[in-house]
């Protein structure tokens, strides 16, 4: 590890990342925070930088936007891991580096002489991170990220009540992220018992276990009483039926209604609202809502045992039902939080970035890309370091930094 | 001789106020790898704040506020103990175990650790290089920071919701709490990256995790799409998660097998996929010129999904899943819990068993991760109610038998 420079968390730290979009997420979080991540791409680039969507539709390697999201702040180097010169060029590397994350094929480094079992020999403090599908010592079937989910097992939990419906993978990659949510702490833990041992080790991170065990109560209904849950529309997989949390409000967006009102307080506050927008004449649950003075909090048991109880906490549900069939689903939300009700608009990605709390907050990341001359908001930091901030740069040109090498070599 | 590994956190200690699961799931993480997690509890409401206590499914036959299974799976190889903040002998002895504690941890709502009087600054002037992460749903600071969430809330605001579901559908969203397993992903890394620079520096800090920041940072692409090219996620014929965009293939999707609501998960990469593909399926509209390149197949793709499906609905899963496989194509089962948990060796490793010390044995989840040098371990299963005050406040603290006996007759631990 070379001398710390900046405040950075990871300044210091180098990691090499074999390019591949199973693993991309992982440097990312690394580079974002500090450390010198270099991704080795092959002769003509990393296949993700093929993929569309592109900035302007123009298909580039330097405008994919897959490329651009996950591989910020990385450095670029190309080496043709086939070619005997340049395969040396790499173990040199690896040698100067304190971690390295891979998911490349099982055995393929081995093969060249230049995996963990190799260069570890060498570099004894090297922290060396495998990305595979079940294990090093398993078998490497070809899968994605939808293949990943569906064995893994949140696509079972996944879908809508009518079960002729497929089970739905969720979007954006989760399966490849989980593995990477799994490698990243690993890693930390290592380079934390690295500075009292100096010694580094052999991380294996299993994408089929990190989907497994991150599945909530799919596993936990299973595991302590063998019941097996449901999928449903918009909420929770379950072992038996539940009520709707999800409403679609007067603007046609969306909406999740989180935890119903259940206290005396929240009520009566709705009662208030439904007052001021002179809507009680309107509204077949306000009567009800009045009994719920009769109660200081409704507990789940309560709702089985006691009829009223079970009566007052549904009319709390219609009435936000009958809100949300009257307001847009942003006032709904504000309305309802600042009484202290927990719920949420159904936003899509580009919406939640320039919602005004989380503009406030710095979230929306502007980044200026040379070759377009502009600069694109992307989603910010993930987490807010007080002393040590997070930074995104421009993800690399393809071969940016081979200068990198030439180092290595004198 | 036997000898008992190493772990990667030994010798760390975290004063863990964390419950749920967006919480209690990051510093069980940091537990496996041998941190001291200390979690406080109120003992007036019994540690009820954590909702997961006492409530189903349950840990065998056991009942009660001992044996919740995911609370029992969310804090096993924990220490607990019990505070009640509201007298001040019992803030003293809080004070003492920040003072020997190298982070303190939290996921209440914003604010509330301030009120407690035990914020970051109050934390700092215990112990001045003390590391603070701080887990909510809208983060510390900005207009929502009052405002209350949890993970289908998260999911719902950062867009995770909305991405994850059929056209001319509602939102299928995550049938789970995707955003309260991955916030703890996401505090474990936090909390692990202030304990590494702490390391190196000296410095403690706070940091701030707004889950629903961390949740709009997993729809990257789709951001940018919107941003870059003006391409939001509302436009016709989308979101579709089932099918692949970026990159893009076809056909991609979940397909009917064999059976009562079993499926089939496929995805066909390119065109050589494709190849494959037909001749496992051995149908003769697959061999139609049409289909032969990833464009037309998309042009095409409703009825591509739809010769598929007739496809594949009389076949098993498993069987089809494995040819295709063979075949070089990616393909899988969606597995129901029983199969992945009980049926599938790949993932032997992941369930242990732990001890809980009311109830006895039970099954936890693990990590999907093997470390070389430093194993993970998890034995023990959730503590009980004030299970370690003894230990904690007697032998790490120094307080004596007779005073724990006081403190505890008069409601204070």
């Amino acid at each position: 590890m070379r001398p710390s420079e900046t405040t950075s968390v990871l300044s210091g730290y180098r990691v090499i990342e074999l390019s591949s979009e199973r693993c991309a997420l992982a440097g990312k979080l690394l580079a974002d925070m500090g450390a010198e991540v270099v991704v080795v791409e092959p002769p003509g680039g990393c296949t993700t930088r093929t993929w569309e969507p592109f900035a302007h539709d123009r298909p580039d390697k330097e405008n994919g936007l897959h490329w651009w999201h996950y591989n910020t702040s990385k450095k670029s180097v190309v080496l043709d891991l086939d070619n005997e010169a340049e395969i040396s060029k790499f173990r040199s590397l690896v040698l100067s580096a304190d971690v390295v994350i891979e998911a490349e094929p099982l055995g393929r480094l081995d093969g060249l002489s230049a995996d963990w079992k190799q260069l570890s020999r060498q570099n004894p403090e090297l922290i060396w991170v495998s990305v595979t599908h079940h294990g090093r010592d398993g078998e490497d079937p070809p899968s994605t990220d939808l293949t990943l989910l569906a064995e893994g097992g949140p696509v079972w939990s996944c879908g809508y009540d009518d079960h002729v419906i497929p089970p739905v993978r969720g979007g954006g990659n989760q399966g490849f992220h989980t593995a990477c949510h799994y490698a990243v702490p690993s890693i930390l833990a290592a380079l934390i018992w690295r500075e009292g041992s100096g010694t580094g080790q052999l991380i294996d991170v299993s994408m089929l276990g990190s989907l497994n065990a991150t599945t909530e109560f799919a596993t936990l209904w299973w595991l302590n009483e063998g019941r097996q849950v449901e999928r449903q529309t918009g909420r929770h997989a379950h072992p038996t039926p539940t009520e709707w949390t999800q409403i679609e409000c007067a603007d046609g967006r969306w909406f999740n209604t989180g935890v119903p009102p259940r206290t005396r307080d929240e009520f009566q506050a709705l009662r208030d609202w439904i007052e001021e927008l002179g809507l009680v004449e309107n509204c077949s649950a306000y009567e009800i809502l009045k009994l719920g003075d009769q109660f200081e909090r409704i507990g789940i048991l309560e709702l089985d045992e006691d009829p009223l109880a079970a009566e007052v906490f549904q009319s709390g549900r219609e009435a936000i039902e009958f809100l949300g069939q009257r307001l847009p689903a942003h006032e709904l939300f504000i309305g309802l939080q600042e009484r202290g009700m927990a719920c949420g608009v159904v936003y899509t990605p580009e919406e939640m970035i320039h919602d005004p709390h989380f503009v406030e907050r710095g979230f929306p990341h502007s980044i200026y890309y040379e070759h377009l001359d502009a600069s694109y908001e992307h989603p910010g930091a993930p987490y807010r370091f007080m002393k040590t901030p997070w930074a995104a740069e421009r993800a690399p040109y393809l071969g940016e930094h081979q200068a990198l090498l030439d180092d290595l070599s004198s | 001789m036997n000898k008992t590994p190493p772990q990667a956190l030994e010798n760390i200690r975290i004063c863990d106020f964390t419950g749920q699961l967006a919480g209690a799931g990051a510093t069980k993480i940091l537990a496996a790898f041998g941190a001291e997690i200390i979690r406080v509890e109120d003992p007036v409401n019994k540690g009820k704040w954590d909702i997961l206590r006492g409530v189903p499914p349950w840990v065998g036959e056991a009942r009660g506020l001992e044996a919740g299974g995911a609370f029992n799976n969310h804090n096993s190889g924990k220490l607990g103990i019990t505070l009640n903040l509201r007298d001040e002998r019992a803030r003293e002895m809080l004070r003492d175990l920040v003072r020997v504690s190298d982070a303190v941890t939290e996921n209440f709502a914003a604010g509330v650790m301030d009120r407690l009087g035990f914020g970051y600054k109050d934390l700092c002037q215990i112990r001045e290089d003390i590391i603070y992460v701080s887990n909510n749903g809208f983060g510390a600071t900005g207009p929502y920071s009052s405002y209350k969430s949890w993970g289908p809330i998260a999911q719902a605001m950062s867009g995770l919701t909305h991405t994850s579901g059929l056209p001319g559908l509602p939102p299928a969203g995550w049938g789970y709490s995707f955003m309260d397993h991955t916030g703890g992903y996401y505090m474990a890394t936090a909390i692990l990256m202030a304990l590494l620079h702490r390391r190196r520096s000296g410095e403690g800090q706070w940091v701030d995790l707004a889950c629903i920041e961390a949740a709009g940072t997993l729809n990257g692409v789709a951001s940018l799409d919107a941003e870059v090219n003006g391409r939001g996620m509302r436009r016709a014929d989308m979101p579709n998660s089932n099918r692949s965009q970026s990159p893009l293939m076809s056909p991609h999707g979940i397909w009917p097998a064999l059976g009562e609501d079993e499926w089939v998960a496929i995805a066909v990469r390119n065109d050589r996929d494709w190849e494959k593909l037909t001749r496992v399926a051995q149908q003769s509209w697959a061999y139609e010129e049409r289909w032969k390149t990833v464009r037309s197949r998309v042009d095409n793709e409703a009825e591509l999904e739809r010769l598929i499906g007739e496809w594949t609905c009389c076949h098993d899963k498993r069987e089809l899943s494995q040819l295709l496989v063979a075949a070089g194509v990616p393909a899988a089962p969606v597995l129901k819990p029983q199969e992945r948990i009980e049926a599938d060796d790949r993932t032997d490793g992941l369930w242990v068993n732990v001890e809980h010390s009311q109830i006895g044995p039970s099954k936890v989840e693990g990590l999907p991760i093997s470390m070389s040098e430093t194993p993970w371990s998890l034995e023990s299963g959730a503590p009980c109610l004030g299970e370690h005050n003894q230990y904690v406040f007697g032998e790490l603290l120094g307080r004596s038998e007779r005073e724990l006996e006081t403190l505890f007759e008069e409601g204070v631990i």
